[in-house]
């Protein structure tokens, strides 16, 4: 086996300098981590199914009457949502703890935080992006009037992101336990109830005819609070997770 | 070049005159305890550049751990690790020494190819147009385009390799190295450790076979005795 793989020390003098700047280094990670998702899709349309389920089931176990089925959709929706997202978080660092890359990414000379929301983005767009989608297809059999549809689809927009970082604390947290669905929904499921209660609040407050945009400005504003905080949270938790 | 590896409650005992500006890594009073057994107590070692530390001794010595605690990953009940000085992690952390690990799991995604999981670190490297020569290099030229999960542990090992070729990192974490791989992938592994140290870079290597580093000064430090 010939060898002459320079072993590319060489390049010592510009190791103050990373390889890659921060955005381009947000989108390596987040490219891998979608590919990675899509060749794993059973798991990542578990969630999507879940969300179908919980919101076909509702109609068949309650009375089918449009004004009642009008009145409990923004609860169902959001709650089925939320539950979709509790349901996928465990895959979030799961197998990357598994299989080491938690270890190569602990020790490479990027900031952790910037990485783990890539992959919490990434994560968001095969579980997340799916249930946005499918909300107003769904909604549509809950009788649901268009201007309630539009503001449904945009809470959810703007909320289950939120859900999914919020969600990434509690995943790296317990990422080095075996067993602990349970215990991650615990953890996470307190945080997550502003997020329903200003989701649901939202589409109610459209169907009813009223100004939807205080809680969705609220909804965008815990988002911004979520973007800037929740990745550094996360990425202390997974150093203590990988220890 | 001044070699000292100390056991010695004075941490900078390996520091002596004259090398000071050549040592790179060097750990100063390092201890650890898991659950009731203390892995290593008050451990330091000091390492020029251009060489190997070789940590040696039987299943359950704490080996990787040390490797572990040397990476910044586990943190240590006392005691620090220092590159160029100053503290490992910043100076990780600031871009100013790149940092190689390669621990018992190969850090490959298994629903990726080979081709697909080496071109992220080269990405992250900066080099991605060293893939194809590495791989080539490493033997898996033909199964580049498996995915990771069809891969016999060898190969995996092999990839793991390439994925450390790939970092132009300065100092090399293997742990243990050598498992899996045939005598042509040892051979390889063996030189291209020696040509990491000969071209002035650092490697600490878990191992409980022998390993020749070739004409790279090897310390050794043996745990668990």
């Amino acid at each position: 086996m010939a060898l002459n793989v320079a072993t590319g020390t060489s390049s010592r003098d510009a190791a103050a300098e990373p390889a890659l700047g921060l955005l381009a280094l947000f989108w390596v990670i987040l490219a891998r981590d979608l590919r990675v998702g899509l060749r794993r899709w059973t798991d990542a349309s578990n969630s999507a199914l879940f969300f179908i389920l919980v919101v076909t089931l509702f109609p068949l176990a309650l009375s089918p009457r449009a004004e009642q089925l009008r009145m409990i959709a923004p609860g169902v929706l959001w709650i089925a949502a939320l539950l979709a997202t509790l349901l996928s978080l465990q895959l979030l660092f799961r197998s990357d703890l598994e299989d080491g890359t938690l270890e190569q990414l602990l020790t490479l000379p990027y900031p952790l935080g910037w990485m783990l929301l890539a992959k919490t983005l990434a994560h968001w767009i095969i579980t997340g992006m799916p249930v946005v989608l499918m909300a107003p297809i769904l909604a549509i059999t809950y009788q649901l009037p268009a201007t309630a549809l539009s503001v449904l689809t945009l809470s959810l927009l703007l909320g289950t992101p939120t859900l999914s970082l919020l969600g990434s604390i509690g995943a790296a947290l317990t990422a080095g336990l075996r067993g602990a669905g349970v215990l991650l929904v615990f953890i996470v499921a307190p945080l997550m109830l502003p997020v329903l209660i200003l989701g649901a609040r939202a589409t109610d407050l459209a169907l009813a005819g009223e100004d939807p945009t205080g809680p969705l400005y609220l909804l965008g504003a815990l988002l911004v609070l979520a973007v800037s905080l929740a990745p550094v949270v996360a990425a202390g938790a997974i150093r203590v997770s990988a220890d | 070049m001044t070699r000292r590896l100390g056991w010695a409650a004075d941490p900078l005992a390996g520091w002596g005159t004259g090398a000071l500006e050549t040592v790179v890594l060097a750990g100063a009073g390092l201890t650890l305890w898991r659950g009731t057994t203390c892995l290593f107590e008050a451990l330091s070692f000091s390492l020029p550049v251009g060489s190997a530390l070789l940590i040696e001794g039987p299943n359950g010595a704490g080996k990787t751990t040390l490797l572990r605690v040397i990476a910044g990953l586990t943190r240590p009940e006392s005691g620090s690790v220092t590159w160029q000085g100053s503290d490992f992690r910043q100076q990780l952390q600031s871009g100013r020494l790149r940092l190689a690990f390669s621990g018992h799991s190969p850090g490959l995604k298994p629903e990726l190819t080979t081709r697909e999981n080496l071109r992220f670190f080269a990405q992250l490297a900066g080099q991605p147009a060293r893939v194809s020569e590495v791989l080539d290099a490493t033997g898996l030229g033909a199964s580049a385009g498996l995915d990771v999960r069809l891969l016999s542990a060898g190969q995996k090992r092999r990839a793991a390799l390439a994925r450390v070729l790939l970092s132009a990192a300065d100092l090399w974490l293997l742990d243990e190295p050598q498992t899996n791989l045939d005598t042509a992938g040892r051979r390889f592994l063996e030189q291209a450790l020696g040509e990491h140290l000969a071209n002035g870079g650092t490697a600490v290597v878990a191992a409980h076979q022998s390993l020749d580093f070739g004409s790279g000064p090897v310390t050794r430090l043996a745990l668990g005795s």
